[in-house]
């Protein structure tokens, strides 16, 4: 007995739960600072932000919100049905949270290319001719900060990639909800940011 | 052993939240579609805070946490509004 060796696997629910926060902190000064950035550009430039804002498209933008508030809701339900052993469940909603944040990319991704059909992307000439500085402002922090939240998106359907690996192997359950429960604060973390995204750059014209 | 009682949240209270997520999605592009100036603006604005408070609580878990992380998350918010504040302070009133 004296020379046994126990491997004690360390899981710390508390520890990893507070591990995340502190990411996310971090994440969302990262975002902060960009908004902070967005703040001082609409005071200073009011008429301009005005009118670019009236060439994005409010339902697109409605329709991803609603999209990610939902895929929020399976997310947090996928959490439930694991702490109740309910397997097949949590797979299902993961799956349903996956599909939906793909179709947001898919919406973001139509968005952005019809934008650039216009002419309308970082560095482009004709953009330089027909707008003002403030519009490309505009349009220049639209595409930094929807593209970072869309790259959000991307980390989050990976994280959650492994989360399902996980569960489905047994080695997340109800037990040892972590990774799943971590999954889950990324991907509200993503929904959060789009809740302030959303009428900055869709609705306030 | 370690097995202090996990809240369960049942999938009704996030079929609400959900809902009332929604609803105040709906509200405030309908808020936006009338011109109200800067009414508007702050009108989003707290309509989405209303709706982040929301996330933050219930799919967060953070209603559910012990304080000491509520603190915590509450601490960042605050701290965030004050450089905000104060980064604004300068454009309004010196420039």
């Amino acid at each position: 007995m004296a020379h046994a060796v126990y491997h004690v696997e360390h899981d710390d629910p508390e520890g990893s739960k507070i591990g995340m926060w502190l990411f996310i902190f971090t994440e969302l000064l990262l975002f902060g600072g960009l908004f902070i950035i967005y703040s001082v550009y609409r005071y200073l430039n009011q008429e301009a932000f005005h009118l670019a804002a009236e060439e994005l498209n409010t339902a697109t933008g409605t329709v991803n919100t609603v999209i990610l508030l939902v895929s929020s809701m399976t997310m947090a339900m996928s959490t439930t049905s694991l702490r109740k052993n309910q397997k097949k469940m949590t797979l299902g909603l993961l799956t349903t949270t996956f599909v939906l944040g793909l179709i947001f990319l898919v919406n973001k991704y139509v968005e952005w290319g019809v934008k650039f059909h216009h002419g309308i992307f970082p560095g482009s000439e004709s953009m330089k001719e027909l707008m003002g500085q403030g519009e490309i402002l505009f349009f220049g922090l639209y595409f930094t900060m929807t593209g970072l939240h869309a790259l959000h998106i991307v980390v989050g359907m990976v994280i959650m990639g492994f989360a399902f690996v996980d569960v489905r192997r047994g080695k997340v359950d109800a037990n040892r909800a972590s990774l799943l429960e971590n999954a889950g604060l990324y991907w509200h973390l993503v929904d959060l940011i789009w809740i302030f995204l959303f009428p900055l750059f869709y609705l306030i014209t | 052993m370690k097995n202090e009682e996990h809240q369960v949240v049942p999938y009704r209270t996030y079929a609400m939240i959900l809902l009332l997520l929604l609803g105040l999605t709906f509200l405030s592009v309908a808020i936006t579609r009338i011109e109200l100036g800067r009414l508007t603006v702050a009108g989003a604005l707290i309509l989405a805070s209303v709706k982040a408070t929301l996330v933050l609580a219930y799919f967060m878990h953070l209603k559910f946490d012990k304080p000491y992380i509520r603190i915590m998350v509450a601490f960042v918010f605050l701290m965030f509004a004050a450089v905000l504040a104060v980064t604004m302070l300068d454009y309004v009133f010196i420039r």
